[in-house]
């Protein structure tokens, strides 16, 4: 564990990482993120979409913490809200300090969250629309430490470079524009604009979904060292199973605003208790033509969350579903020791998982 | 082949430069600039560097009216009221060739039938028409002192390249004049359109809410007034003991009232997308502050727009100080504006019988196609990354 000595609050963090039985980094507690539907001229509330519809979870020092689920299911929204680009509806967001103080994220002042800032910091999906294309990527990935006051003038070209360097980009391009970059290049000049102030936590969003298959290893591998070198811990949003896999310790199945199933990657892969698990597994390419797969297909789309389905969300795509899963919402319940599951079936099903 | 360089004529020199800078491999690439590669791809444009040539020489030519002109623009001249113009020539009445142009004196006789006066070319006279000749002393850009003129004739003969008005002025020194007024409202104009449509725009996008229902529904009922009643009103309103400076400003604020609506819609969209793309997001989370965000990270990515949409507009204004003032509710006499010109051909008696006074439209025309292609040119060069 290697963090570079350039501010107190690495050393703080290299003490603390490896403690195991410290409390969670992140704790996330009945989070909701409800956005209002106007209608009309005088813009009258008529309903909510409920994006994200009490979510709990946390997020262990050091650890890769998974959200996966399709388009619309909420997990971007929660990532947004962890770090205030959304002032969630109700729920809590605390955040252990390097000094073991937590912090309300959901309740911070102004003031106070430009502090919080420099300790959470974001990746996003689109690598196109990430940076701005009018800024060379010295201002770009320089950007936080101008912000921040933490650095400028030759100090600041240093501690640019060195990002560069750290994200595998040649420093000697730093006065040039996004445009002249790919897809996969430009993730890495926004990894290091959030390395930038030295984070804990970084939120990635989806930060591999708009590259090529090769491309989306490498970065994959990048934001693992990263990981290591700086002590760092994720919230990885993807809605890809095998990215997934590839890098989180554990992950929680999100499905209309709602986690379905929480466990660790490797109990998640091998032994699946949701139905939906089941079927996002399914949907992982395997690269063997002969392989016989009776493959699980979804029907239909994402259920519209202002207007959810009655019981269990899941039901109307459901290969499984009862009488029972159209009349009663089921619990988020411990079937396992640290193994949550959204099913009334959960105990009976014999779901298909697989080797990892 | 040749099919390929007809459909895309840019693609076809775009690589061969892209090569070369990649085979230098150092410097430049990836390091010009967005505004670099607009300018680029303007200059590609024939037809937009060109209008801009002809504007910047009409703005030249404004500036220095009072050297350019021959004549003093307000002093009238009873002995050549509506002389038609004097067009130099090569040729006199024998066919003999003179390599210095010249022009005609004048004869006049009254028409007793239509009771006007009749001007006709007096072959026996003739004026070499020359170059920095004395004249009446002015001041050039109001600093240097002179009384040289670019062009004119020695005393008693006269040189109206467009003829002149009623009262015997010459035209073409109005004209340049009246570009004056006609060329410049038109830029501050949209220089006052700029500011409070960017300003309005951005607040509406950006804060989005309530603050962006009122500006949206202000500036629904601004549109919704007929604008040519709307300034009339505003400008038969302005007192009249008021400064020609001080008119001159107020019917600019009059013209871009209406104008800024349409740009602050436009600066809203604009606003409203560059608000959910990530880099505002990522800049946010930074820490960045809402002044920031719009400074460094809206305004930037909107001015290519704004320019357009302002140098799309700048023609318009132009018009309608033109139309306020042919309706006499602009510029008033003595101040001359291509408008109050035009006011002079309002009658079809003038048109058939002096149609040179009607050559203030033309100005006016190849300003205005000019601005138009200008804005044309700049449309297309802002998005360098399109083929």
């Amino acid at each position: 564990m290697t963090t570079t000595p350039t501010s107190p609050s690495d050393t703080a963090v290299a003490s603390v990482e490896s403690g195991s039985g410290q409390s969670p980094l992140l704790e996330v507690r009945n989070l909701k993120m409800h956005f209002p539907i106007r209608k009309g001229f005088l813009k009258r509330v008529v309903g909510h979409v409920k994006a994200v519809d009490d979510v709990t979870f946390s997020v262990e020092r050091g650890t890769v913490f998974g959200l996966v689920g399709e388009s619309g299911c909420g997990k971007s929204t929660t990532g947004r809200c962890v770090i205030r680009l959304l002032k969630a509806t109700a729920g809590e967001i605390v955040y252990t300090m390097p000094d073991d103080e937590p912090v309300h994220i959901e309740a911070l002042d102004p003031e106070s969250l430009r502090i919080m800032r420099r300790h959470i910091q974001i990746v996003f999906q689109d690598p196109y629309a990430s940076l701005n294309p009018r800024l060379t990527l010295k201002q770009i990935v320089g950007e936080p430490l101008v912000i921040n006051n933490v650095s400028q003038g030759q100090d600041l070209q240093d501690r640019v470079a060195e990002l560069l360097r750290r994200v595998g980009l040649s420093p000697e391009h730093m006065n040039r524009y996004p445009h002249a970059f790919s897809g996969g290049q430009r993730q890495r000049i926004s990894l290091a604009r959030a390395l930038a102030l030295n984070p804990r936590f970084i939120v990635a969003d989806e930060p591999v979904s708009a590259l090529d298959v090769s491309v989306q290893a490498q970065i994959l591998n990048l934001i693992k060292d990263l990981r290591e070198e700086f002590g760092l811990t994720y919230l990885f949003i993807a809605h890809n199973m095998s990215v997934i896999k590839h890098i989180c310790d554990s992950v929680a199945v999100m499905y209309v605003g709602q986690i379905v199933e929480m466990t660790t990657t490797r109990q998640l892969f091998r032994k699946p208790l949701h139905p939906y698990t089941e079927a996002l597994l399914e949907a992982i390419p395997v690269p063997d033509p002969r392989r016989d797969r009776h493959r699980i297909v979804l029907e239909g789309d994402v259920p519209n969350p202002a207007d959810p389905p009655s019981g269990c969300y899941f039901h109307p795509r459901c290969a499984y579903a009862q009488d029972v899963c159209r009349t009663e919402t089921p619990p988020l319940a411990e079937h396992t020791p640290g193994h949550l599951a959204r099913c009334h079936f959960a105990a009976e099903l014999e779901l298909k998982g697989m080797t990892i | 082949m040749s099919d390929q360089s007809l459909t895309l004529p840019s693609a076809v020199s775009e690589p061969q430069a892209g090569e070369v800078e990649i085979n230098l491999s150092a410097g430049e690439i990836g390091q010009l600039s967005l505004w670099y590669l607009i300018w680029r791809r303007f200059l590609r444009n024939r037809l937009a560097v060109a209008a801009t040539f002809v504007l910047l020489l009409l703005y030249l030519m404004v500036a220095l009216a009072e050297f350019i002109t021959p004549y003093d623009h307000l002093i009238s001249n009873e002995d050549f009221v509506a002389r038609a113009p004097q067009l130099p020539r090569f040729r006199d009445e024998t066919g003999q060739f003179h390599f210095r142009p010249f022009v005609y004196g004048t004869t006049t006789e009254l028409d007793t039938y239509n009771l006007d006066w009749v001007h006709k070319d007096d072959t026996t006279q003739m004026y070499p028409l020359k170059l920095f000749v004395k004249g009446a002393p002015y001041k050039l850009l109001g600093l240097f002192p002179s009384e040289r003129h670019l062009y004119g004739v020695d005393a008693p003969g006269t040189v109206f390249l467009l003829g002149t008005d009623r009262l015997g002025r010459d035209l073409f020194s109005r004209i340049i004049f009246g570009g004056r007024i006609s060329l410049t409202v038109g830029l501050i104009g949209v220089s006052l359109t700029i500011l409070f449509g960017s300003v309005m725009g951005t607040i509406s996008g950006y804060f989005g809410g309530p603050v962006d229902t009122v500006i949206q529904r202000f500036i629904e009922l601004l549109m919704s007034f007929p604008s040519i009643a709307l300034w009339a009103a505003l400008a038969a309103a302005m007192p009249a003991d008021i400064t020609i400076v001080t008119r001159f400003f107020l019917i600019s604020i009059i013209l871009s009232l209406i104008g800024w609506t349409s740009l602050a819609r436009q600066v809203r969209a604009k606003v409203l997308a560059f608000r959910e793309m990530e880099f505002s997001s990522a800049a946010t989370a930074a820490g960045a502050s809402h002044f920031r965000i719009i400074m460094v990270h809206m305004l930037p990515n909107a001015l290519s727009h704004i320019i357009v949409i302002a140098t799309l507009a700048i023609p318009g204004m132009i018009l309608a100080e033109t139309a306020l003032s042919f309706l006499g509710l602009g510029i008033l006499p003595p101040a001359v504006s291509w408008g109050t010109l035009l006011q002079d051909a309002q009658t079809v008696g003038v048109v058939i019988k002096k149609p040179w006074l009607m050559l203030p439209g033309a100005f006016v025309i190849v300003s205005v196609l000019s601005f138009n292609f200008l804005g044309d040119g700049i449309r297309d060069a802002v998005d360098p990354f399109a083929l």
